[in-house]
């Protein structure tokens, strides 16, 4: 179904359910959702498990998010940061799971379930405590080890300009997750700086066509 | 005189082939950018998504939709693409980068390397593209003091620490020495400020005597 246009941030992130898992783009602040995850925060879901690189930043956003005590689990590449004092302070109390995942294997994980690909066996990690307790194979004399799709139930994605049928264009590099994310989930929502009328995006550009979006929000 | 990190980053930086694409880890290897000469072709990647990436902005005009892996901000040369993650990525473990600079806690011998945790309880665990970028890169430089700070040395028989990748790393370049990891063993190609007997005296893995050793600082 193409994109449905909502006015506001919080009707575009009604679909999140308790203990769902959603996936949240950017790579630090560059690319995150800022106004769609503000919105998850005053719409109240919990026990949530979240999908993104980083584990928030400062007090605001993903981390306000972990401060509000909505998130069971993160999944992520690099959680430790200058400014991710909220998670480290959960991580430390015992107060959330983590997922640590190398962050090729994060974005193909994603690429694989959007792809309808049952799992995949990559070289990261091989050797390295986060492979252990998975599947290997030798292919051709080199060592894989199995890694699974993750899908999530809703993507937030922050994008810069949408269409009003859902094509997406990003920014430099803001655009990170988003597209990956994008074909993830069951319900993607997006957040963008403009909404423009079908027609004026160069398909030539779209980076995420609209059959992978289903809510957009111009904020 | 042992090597400054700017030092070693021009020794990296003269070793880098004309129009490599590489990329450069966190912390000291990104020095290697200032030192890589004019004209040199050479493309930097960063994870997050751009080829040709450019140097940091001039005051005031940090765009908070353009930066490193670090999270600092950067700027577009002519030449630029951007990409998404998972494109990124496919840029690393399917060969296409030709060199790639690491930091690193320890490096074996045997070229495995550990970057990522000290393993420490209360230290909080981040991998980021590490473990990628070490099994990925055609070549892999790792950039790093040889002594920790109680003297121990980071060039090892066999890493303590959880490692990143698993022989993956082709050369160490330290502030007292530069080594090829290879098929052979341990190879010193050069010494600052050591005799090669001096550093074989102080590391526990076998050397074999370099053809470029001693660079007369």
């Amino acid at each position: 179904m193409t994109a449905t246009i909502c006015d506001t941030a919080a009707e575009a992130v009604d679909v999140v359910q308790d203990g769902a898992t959603v996936l949240i783009g950017g790579f630090g602040m560059a690319g995150m959702p800022v106004a769609l995850v503000d919105a998850l925060i005053e719409q109240g879901a919990s026990d949530l498990t979240v999908v993104s690189n980083n584990a928030g930043n400062g007090d605001t956003g993903l981390a306000a998010l972990l401060a509000k005590g909505r998130v069971r689990k993160m999944v992520c590449s690099f959680p430790r940061q200058s400014d991710s004092w909220v998670f480290d302070g959960l991580y430390r109390a015992g107060r959330i799971e983590l997922e640590l995942v190398p962050q090729g294997n994060l974005a193909e994980r994603m690429r694989a379930a959007g792809a309808g690909i049952g799992a995949f066996f990559s070289p990261t990690g091989v050797g390295t405590p986060l492979a252990e307790g998975k599947e290997t194979r030798e292919i051709d004399g080199r060592t894989y080890v199995l890694e699974l799709p993750i899908r999530g139930d809703v993507a937030l994605v922050g994008a810069h300009r949408a269409d009003r049928q859902g094509n997406l264009v990003y920014r430099k590099t803001a655009r990170n997750f988003g597209p990956v994310m994008a074909t993830a989930a069951r319900t993607t929502v997006v957040q963008v700086a403009e909404l423009v009328e079908v027609g004026e995006l160069d398909p030539e550009a779209v980076v995420t066509p609209s059959i992978y979006v289903d809510r957009v929000v111009a904020v | 005189m042992s090597l400054s990190k700017h030092e070693m980053a021009a020794l990296v930086a003269r070793d880098i082939p004309r129009g490599a694409y590489v990329n450069l880890g966190i912390g000291q290897p990104t020095l290697v950018a200032d030192h890589l000469p004019a004209g040199s072709g050479v493309v930097l990647h960063t994870e997050n998504g751009m080829l040709d990436m450019g140097p940091a902005p001039a005051d005031g005009e940090a765009d908070p939709d353009l930066t490193n892996a670090g999270k600092q901000p950067v700027t577009e040369l002519p030449g630029s693409s951007y990409f998404h993650s998972a494109d990124s990525f496919a840029m690393m473990r399917g060969g296409h980068l030709d060199v790639c600079v690491l930091g690193a806690f320890q490096v074996s011998a045997g070229g495995d390397i550990a970057n990522w945790h000290t393993g420490a309880p209360d230290a909080i665990p981040a991998v980021g593209g590490a473990m990628d970028l070490a099994i990925g890169a055609r070549s892999v430089f790792v950039m790093m003091t040889l002594f920790a700070k109680d003297g121990t040395p980071k060039l090892v028989g066999e890493c303590s620490y959880p490692l990143t990748g698993v022989g993956c790393v082709d050369r160490v370049y330290t502030d007292v020495a530069t080594f090829d990891l290879g098929p052979d063993g341990v190879v010193v190609r050069e010494t600052h400020g050591l005799s090669y007997d001096e550093l074989a005296d102080r590391l526990d893995v076998p050397l074999l005597r370099g053809v470029a050793s001693g660079t007369g600082r």
